[in-house]
């Protein structure tokens, strides 16, 4: 054993730039191995601003995190996130005084990108915006109290999802971008 | 769908949909008023025993009935909701309102 020991130690100097480049190579592969895990990712759709469409956009954007493996908890989340900005786009943003009967055909824009295990959901619409955005995000703050809306939408967004950004303007649309890291769960049991 | 819908004794029972969304909640408001109105009901009891999701609209529903059935001493009843319901009406201080049972 001790004679191995030796003479492993001593290599000819042929024999070291061998052995050098082979490790150079081995983290060229992990290095390459590393990138593929690495998920990018990146989906668009547009689609009618009428109400069957809220079941259809929440269940395209769980089917998208799919390769994720999100935990149930989690696509629950994301699902109610997603169902509330779908829900506000089509009642709030094109709702039937600003827009007519449904007489145009309005679209919501739904736009979603994983980028490692980040989740970031884009909803816009080309509605009739939003007037004074924080007194919009307060909890139980609606304008339809007459459509039994809760005035809760922003809040479960805000509650379910890690961060929350809102762009609007009167008359020209509104974007709602949501983000969430998915697999924290499992991070923080390790931490502890 | 009708069948969603049962008045037992003073009670109004409301079997929820799978999926509790703005679509299906338009639906259960106004079909549950109409029961209210029209049988006189007391009590509305809401049976979440098949429901899987719900967000904001299910709420909505919720205190719409809380409001009308309220105004005549009745009370509103949350049964068979599992741990995601659960904490979906805890967020919004529901359970100060409804009384959430097994």
């Amino acid at each position: 054993m001790a004679e191995f020991k030796e003479s492993y130690h001593k290599i000819p100097d042929g024999k070291e730039k061998v052995i050098k480049r082979m490790m150079e190579t081995e983290q060229k592969i992990n290095h390459e191995i590393k990138k593929a895990s690495l998920m990018k990712n990146e989906m668009r759709i547009s689609f009618d601003a009428i109400s069957v469409n809220e079941a259809f956009a929440r269940v395209a954007v769980a089917a998208f995190v799919a390769p994720l493996n999100p935990t149930m908890e989690e696509i629950s989340d994301i699902k109610t996130a997603v169902s509330e900005a779908v829900t506000n786009a089509i009642i709030h943003g094109y709702d039937e005084e600003y827009s007519g009967k449904g007489e145009k055909k309005e679209q919501v824009y739904l736009h979603c990108k994983i980028l490692d295990d980040v989740l970031e959901v884009e909803v816009q619409d080309q509605g009739k915006g939003i007037e004074d955005i924080d007194q919009a995000m307060e909890p139980l703050f609606t304008t339809k109290p007459e459509m039994d809306r809760s005035g809760m939408g922003f809040a479960f967004m805000e509650a379910f999802m890690d961060d929350l950004e809102v762009i609007s303007e009167p008359f020209c649309g509104t974007l709602v971008r949501m983000k969430k890291k998915l697999g924290t769960i499992s991070w923080i049991k390790q931490e502890d | 769908m009708e069948d969603n819908f049962k008045v037992i004794d003073n009670y109004l029972m409301v079997r929820m949909p799978e999926e509790v969304d703005h679509h299906k909640s338009v639906y259960i408001s106004k079909t549950a008023d109409e029961y209210i109105m029209k049988e006189g009901v007391g009590n509305v009891v809401f049976d979440f025993e098949v429901t899987r999701f719900m967000d904001s609209s299910g709420i909505g529903v919720i205190i719409g009935r809380y409001k009308k059935i309220s105004y005549f001493g009745g009370k509103v009843f949350a049964i068979n909701a599992d741990t995601r319901i659960k904490r979906t009406l805890m967020i919004c201080g529901l359970h100060k309102i409804v009384e959430i049972m097994e």
